[in-house]
């Protein structure tokens, strides 16, 4: 019995796959391969590291192959679950949870695997929000607002008190483009901003020392040549280095003589454009772009809201993690700790972002059901 | 509740999703397009300027620190060479807790708090990340050893081994010799910052610094490409440096070593000179200092403590002390009063004890009269009156010589002025005269000015280098040659040229001459004649001499407490006493050695000073002599 079962579910898998969408699937094929190349640059050798990653990678196809077996009735029947699940989960944090580097992230499950319940978060909130909507009539009224608001601060506070800013910011992301998405009306966007805009004096009090360091060194990073500032300077160093065409894989003395820090994780977009130049950040963005119209042509096309909703907020998540470490590299924004998608080293995120992709290719499979 | 009656329209909510995500994706691609721009303005506009950055980055010119030219003395044994030395640096980057770091370091290798304090100074100057800051100076074998064991402990601990200046002798030569110190930041203004940019040490004092430029060399460099840990990862060209020059000192280390023994624990001065060249074979000055400490880093409390030392340990007594000659000052108002034809070697006078001058109050002693107060020496011709160290003879010639002739011929023997090639510092002492007093004083000079001078008391002062050196023209017979250090050297040395050859002291006959050394060989071998008739020195060192030794004792009077020194009654007494002088060369008919002894305080130059001159004398001739 058992035996038949199985087999049958594996069947039913691979027809899965084979159905899933061929454009998403060369495109993450191609960032994975190209990630995996420069990472391998990156951290010059380092076979445990690199295989760490690769591991890691396979694990998350792995959970890609498997949350593309759930039909999106699936997910809706158990985003509130989810929901409540990570909340906790994110308390548990604050009791027993792991520090490391001063902040405290982690969950260890003893003798199996530590993870971050914030980076579950990513997924479960823009799932909680679409299910919120999916069964409201749409645009949503101000009641609507009110409450997604609520459920997004509450684990958006978690986050940023771990302290983790650059995982609550990507978040609220997540959360705030359900809205978006389930057509909020210009006028509240717009209150929105200026509001938003009118808190910014009022955030920097809020922030962390360290922390304000990093927005002053990004408008003048050689007020710290040696401290804060040094991470900006020769990221820039070696992006601008790199030229048109790159020094070629391998030869960025910036990052092979580790004057770029974080140069294998946060920072490897540096790598990309210090050893394949110009040529290879716009190939990286182009692909990127790729997967998030992509994602949200498969959104467009779908016919039930949950799907379509929770489809397009992981494009636009996805999309602006990606956008925001760029543009932190590239000196444009902040250093916060928000990782570049499915390239850097590390994580839980390669996990949830790969299983993220597996929901979208089941609501690929499944546009009207 | 209005809201609340909308009927779900699933078409409509379908088509503003779509016109939704077309907005958000344009929005999206724009920022991508910034992202794009960002990259134009970084990659293609000013990629120039980040590629020059990117290789200043990593291509460093590294200054290669020439050796140091060792130092050796006559027989070839080296006086100062280079030793690997091994440094504790901690790089503050790779290092979380730096307290307890420290605290658990200072189980494995010794640390004071000196060591702590001037790392933490270290720490808070401007520095490349990841540039050991250095901790402790010179490690032990046993520290090497140990660090290397608990290498996984300390990681942030890096060892570093380079040359070092050693000095084998230690105390033993630290005065003519030298020493490097650490080079400080008033040092760096007058060195040429490209040659002493790997340079941590400079030559202070003695040898090391007179031939500083000489033993420094030249300085290499190579081009490395370093990653921003400061770790050198790749050497892109090498221009090596030059080692310093190697040089070969008059010093005989075996002579130092007896002159030390000597001399033992008194404070003074021994200086002995080779007759022939100059050469300077011993120079000591008691009590000395461990050279190699400037080396591994002086303590703050021990400067402090050789500061304030009243034995000044730091001070060379052989160059720098000056102090009244005494009696030793007789050669030279003897050659003065011969070189103006002002007395001959048959003339006699009664010496009663006393000498007063013509309308004078004031009684002027021999130096007899503390002893058993009378009668003097009787009737004294300048033979006996050197070899029994007249004062009331002396006292005569003085009044009879202008004062401008004595300081002429004591300036042409090497006093009042600096006659010596290359000794570091040396000082001039001084010859007083009338326009000398003037302006120093604002008095005339008096009668009783040249009384005193007579017998080498009174504002002159010399200093044991320039007794040894006068000594060593009489040695000579009137033929100069100036003192030096440098015997030879690999190759042309680049300091400046060395100072004209003295001119030969003219005026006496080579008769005076062999008089002259006539009655200072009596002052020791003169012996055995009853009460009053011996050379003031045989009854200590004048039995048993092997050869002919020539010489005059000298005490001299400490007519005042130092400048800088407290009144303190417990000390006066010792630090008040006379010091003891001895000059002596042999052998007295063809001279090799010429030497000078000043014991601080010691009291009576015959009996405290003689003998060691005699134990230096021994030292350097015995052996020759049995070789022969």
């Amino acid at each position: 019995m058992a035996a038949a079962f199985l087999q049958i579910s594996w069947r039913t898998a691979f027809s899965r796959l084979k159905g899933a969408d061929p454009l998403l699937c060369y495109a993450l094929g191609a960032v994975i391969v190209f990630g995996l190349v420069v990472l391998h640059s990156a951290v010059d050798g380092n076979g445990p590291l690199f295989r760490a990653q690769v591991l890691r990678l396979l694990l998350g196809v792995l959970a890609l192959a498997v949350a593309a077996q759930f039909p999106p009735t699936f997910y809706l029947r158990w985003a509130p679950w989810l929901y409540f699940a990570v909340l906790l989960l994110l308390l548990l944090v604050f009791i027993g949870g792991v520090t490391v580097k001063g902040a405290a992230r982690w969950l260890e499950l003893p003798g199996l695997v530590r993870f971050q319940p914030s980076e579950l978060t990513k997924l479960a909130l823009p799932m909680m929000i679409a299910w919120y909507f999916h069964d409201r009539p749409l645009p949503p009224t101000f009641k609507d607002v009110v409450v997604t608001l609520a459920l997004i601060v509450l684990p958006v506070t978690c986050i940023m008190m771990q302290p983790d800013l650059g995982t609550a910011i990507l978040v609220l992301v997540a959360g705030v483009s359900v809205i978006l998405l389930a057509g909020i009306s210009w006028r509240w966007i717009g209150w929105a901003t200026v509001g938003g805009a009118a808190l910014v004096p009022l955030m920097w009090y809020g922030l962390k020392e360290y922390q304000r360091q990093r927005i002053i060194t990004l408008f003048d990073p050689e007020s710290d040549p040696l401290g804060a500032g040094w991470s900006i300077i020769q990221s820039n160093t070696a992006i601008g280095s790199g030229g048109f065409f790159g020094k070629g894989l391998g030869l960025g003395t910036q990052s092979q003589l580790e004057f770029l820090p974080e140069s294998h994780t946060d920072f490897i977009i540096a790598v990309v454009g210090e050893e394949l130049g110009f040529l290879g950040i716009v190939s990286l963005l182009a692909l990127y772009m790729a997967i998030v119209g992509r994602v949200l042509f498969i959104a467009a096309q779908t016919h039930h809201t949950f799907s379509r909703l929770l489809a397009g907020a992981l494009a636009l998540v996805f999309f602006v993690s990606l956008f925001v470490n760029i543009a932190m590299v590239a000196g444009m924004l902040p250093v916060v700790g928000v990782p570049l998608p499915l390239v850097s080293y590390g994580g839980t995120s390669v996990i949830t972002l790969l299983a993220g992709f597996g929901i979208i290719m089941s609501i690929q499979s499944h546009k009207s059901w | 509740m209005a809201p609340s009656l909308r009927i779900k329209d699933r078409h409509a909510e379908h088509k503003a999703f779509v016109s939704r995500a077309l907005v958000l994706f344009a929005i999206a691609a724009g920022m991508a397009l910034v992202l794009v721009i960002r990259m134009v303005q970084l990659q293609v506009w000013q990629h120039d300027v980040y590629r020059t950055r990117s290789d200043e980055n990593r291509i460093s010119v590294q200054p290669l620190a020439p050796a140091r030219g060792i130092i050796y003395d006559r027989n070839g044994v080296p006086l100062a060479e280079n030793r690997p030395i091994f440094s504790l640096g901690l790089v503050r980057e790779r290092i979380g807790d730096l307290d307890r770091f420290i605290a658990e370091l200072a189980e494995v290798v010794s640390l004071d708090r000196d060591d702590v304090e001037g790392f933490e100074e270290r720490l808070m100057r401007r520095r490349r990340p990841f540039e050991p800051i250095p901790l402790k100076l010179s490690l032990t074998e046993d520290e090497i050893a140990a660090l290397a064991v608990n290498r996984h402990r300390f990681v942030g601990a890096e060892v570093e081994a380079r040359l070092a200046r050693y000095y084998p002798f230690g105390e033993l030569m630290a005065h003519p010799v030298g020493s490097v110190r650490r080079v400080s930041d008033e040092d760096l203004g007058g060195l040429d910052p490209v040659r002493y940019s790997a340079t941590r040490f400079i030559g202070r004092r003695g040898v090391e610094q007179f031939y500083e430029s000489s033993l420094h060399g030249n300085i290499g460099s190579r081009r490395v490409e370093t990653d921003a840990h400061g770790r050198v990862r790749r050497v892109l060209d090498v221009s090596l440096p030059e080692a310093g020059q190697n040089i070969t000192l008059h010093l005989d280390s075996r002579l130092q070593v007896a002159a030390v023994a000597a001399l033992s624990h008194r404070r003074g001065a021994i200086v002995a000179l080779d007759t022939q060249s100059g050469g300077v074979l011993a120079m000591v000055s008691n009590p000395s200092y461990d050279p190699n400490l400037f080396v591994s880093g002086v303590s703050r409390g021990q400067y402090n403590a050789w500061l304030n030392s009243r034995d000044k340990p730091l001070f060379d007594r052989a160059i720098n002390g000056q102090y009244a000659p005494g009696s030793t000052f007789k050669p030279v108002v003897a050659i003065a009063a011969l070189a103006h034809g002002l007395v001959d070697w048959e003339e006699e006078i009664l010496d009663r004890g006393s000498f007063r001058l013509p309308g004078g109050e004031r009684i002027y002693r021999d130096w007899s009269w503390q002893i058993d107060d009378s009668g003097g020496q009787g009737i004294v011709n300048l033979n006996r009156a050197i070899y029994r160290s007249s004062n009331v003879y002396f006292y005569h010639l003085g009044t009879r010589l202008h004062i401008d002739q004595l300081a002429e011929t004591a300036r042409q023997l090497g006093l009042g002025r600096v006659t010596s090639v290359d000794l570091a510092g040396a000082s001039p002492g001084l010859v007083p005269d009338p326009v000398w007093k003037r302006g120093a004083k604002g008095e005339p000079w008096y009668p009783g000015d040249n009384v005193n001078l007579s017998i080498g008391q009174g504002d002159l002062l010399v200093t044991p280098l320039q007794v040894a050196s006068a000594a060593a023209v009489i040695a000579n017979r009137g033929r100069w040659v100036r003192p030096r250090m440098l015997l030879a050297s690999d190759g042309p040395l680049t300091e400046a040229d060395p100072p004209p050859p003295m001119a030969p002291f003219e005026g006496l006959s080579p008769e005076d001459w062999e008089r002259l050394v006539n009655a200072m060989e009596a002052v020791i071998h003169r012996g055995n004649q009853g009460y009053r008739q011996n050379g003031t020195a045989w009854a200590y060192i004048g039995r048993g001499l092997g050869y002919r030794m020539a010489g005059k004792s000298g005490t001299a009077q400490v007519v005042e407490i130092a400048q800088g020194e407290e009144y303190d009654e417990e000390l006066l007494d010792e630090y008040s006493r006379k010091h003891a002088w001895f000059v002596a060369f042999a052998p007295a008919d063809d001279p090799v050695i010429a030497v000078s002894v000043l014991v601080e305080n010691g009291g009576g130059g015959s009996s405290v000073a003689g003998p060691v001159a005699r134990e230096v004398i021994d030292a350097y001739l015995l052996p020759r002599i049995a070789r022969r």
